[in-house]
């Protein structure tokens, strides 16, 4: 796992690498942290042939585009200015647009467009090299959890 | 008429068993996840054995959101799969012997796939069945639950639609 700096201060950078890093599963997909501020995230992975979900095309298995998506989103959630300490998945819906192109790296990038005290909202998209049409796109509610005496 | 002598059973477990291997394991992405299928007659029940690379949260630890989804996933779609596989065998239409990572049925597309997450996954092996309430021509709705230590206490269920295979994708057929 690695994050790129350069579009990062160094704090954030810092804490979007523990997040990111602390996750074995992330790194076993390789995904790589490409931008997080204020409620969004950017996250992306390699093409890589043991992701393959129909080994007739190729193309990458709709549960790998999850993973990413799900990862994604509870990024974009602890990013969120209203801090929370931690996050769990509620439900998570997929809707695949069409299969991603072969040998092409996904991108996802997550928005956290509403939290109350105790759920976050997010949608997300995730492309390939041809950012205009997206392969997938998600919604999902998350956890919120506060630290102890915080306001929402 | 007189009635053909019944198969001996081992003939019929081998050409079942050929068949639902060919299926999942020329699926690379089932193989990076270690996910493994049991059969009893036509039923199947997927089985995610723990690794530690499956984690998600190394604090509680719990397994990853996005391998409770794919394990879902990938069980609805070998369970949709091996029941075209199971019908086409049954009738003499499909010989399992033929099948291998290059003559695959051709698999059912996602369309969308919704997950809840009723409970946190723990560091165990967990297990899955999917029931394919509804199956056409053209789509296929089913339905997945996932359990570990107590099948009545699931930790993930999810519903998912898929485009059936020989199906033109939507937009170029409506």
């Amino acid at each position: 796992m690695r994050v790129r700096e350069s579009d990062m201060s160094d704090q954030k950078q810092r804490l979007a690498r523990q997040f990111i890093e602390s996750i074995p599963h992330s790194r076993a997909l390789g995904m790589v942290l490409d931008q997080i501020e204020d409620g969004t995230a950017t996250i992306s992975m390699p093409y890589d042939t043991r992701f393959v979900g129909d080994p007739e095309t190729g193309v990458i298995h709709g549960g790998a585009v999850s993973a990413l998506m799900d990862t994604c989103g509870g990024a974009a959630v602890m990013s969120h200015p209203t801090a929370p300490t931690a996050t769990a998945t509620i439900d998570l819906r997929i809707d695949y647009m069409r299969p991603a192109t072969p040998g092409q790296r996904i991108t996802a990038r997550a928005e956290c467009y509403n939290v109350t005290r105790s759920v976050a909202f997010v949608r997300a998209t995730a492309v390939d090299e041809d950012s205009a049409r997206p392969v997938a796109t998600a919604t999902g509610a998350f956890t919120v959890e506060r630290a102890p005496g915080t306001k929402s | 008429m007189k009635r053909p002598k019944p198969e001996p059973v081992q003939i019929v477990k081998q050409r079942r068993d050929a068949a639902l291997r060919a299926l999942v394991h020329g699926v690379p992405y089932i193989q990076f996840l270690g996910i493994q299928f049991d059969r009893r007659g036509d039923e199947l029940t997927a089985l995610l054995p723990f690794d530690e690379k499956l984690i998600g949260n190394p604090q509680l630890p719990a397994i990853h959101g996005g391998v409770t989804a794919a394990f879902l996933e990938v069980t609805a779609i070998i369970e949709l799969s091996w029941s075209m596989v199971w019908e086409e065998m049954e009738r003499g239409n499909l010989d399992p012997s033929t099948l291998d990572a290059r003559h695959l049925p051709r698999l059912p597309k996602t369309i969308d796939f919704t997950v809840d997450y009723l409970r946190t996954g723990l560091p165990r092996d967990a297990y899955a069945r999917a029931r394919v309430n509804r199956s056409g021509r053209r789509y296929a709705s089913v339905h997945v639950e996932a359990w570990q230590d107590n099948r009545s206490r699931l930790f993930a269920q999810a519903t998912g639609h898929f485009l059936m295979p020989g199906v033109e994708p939507a937009g170029k057929d409506g």
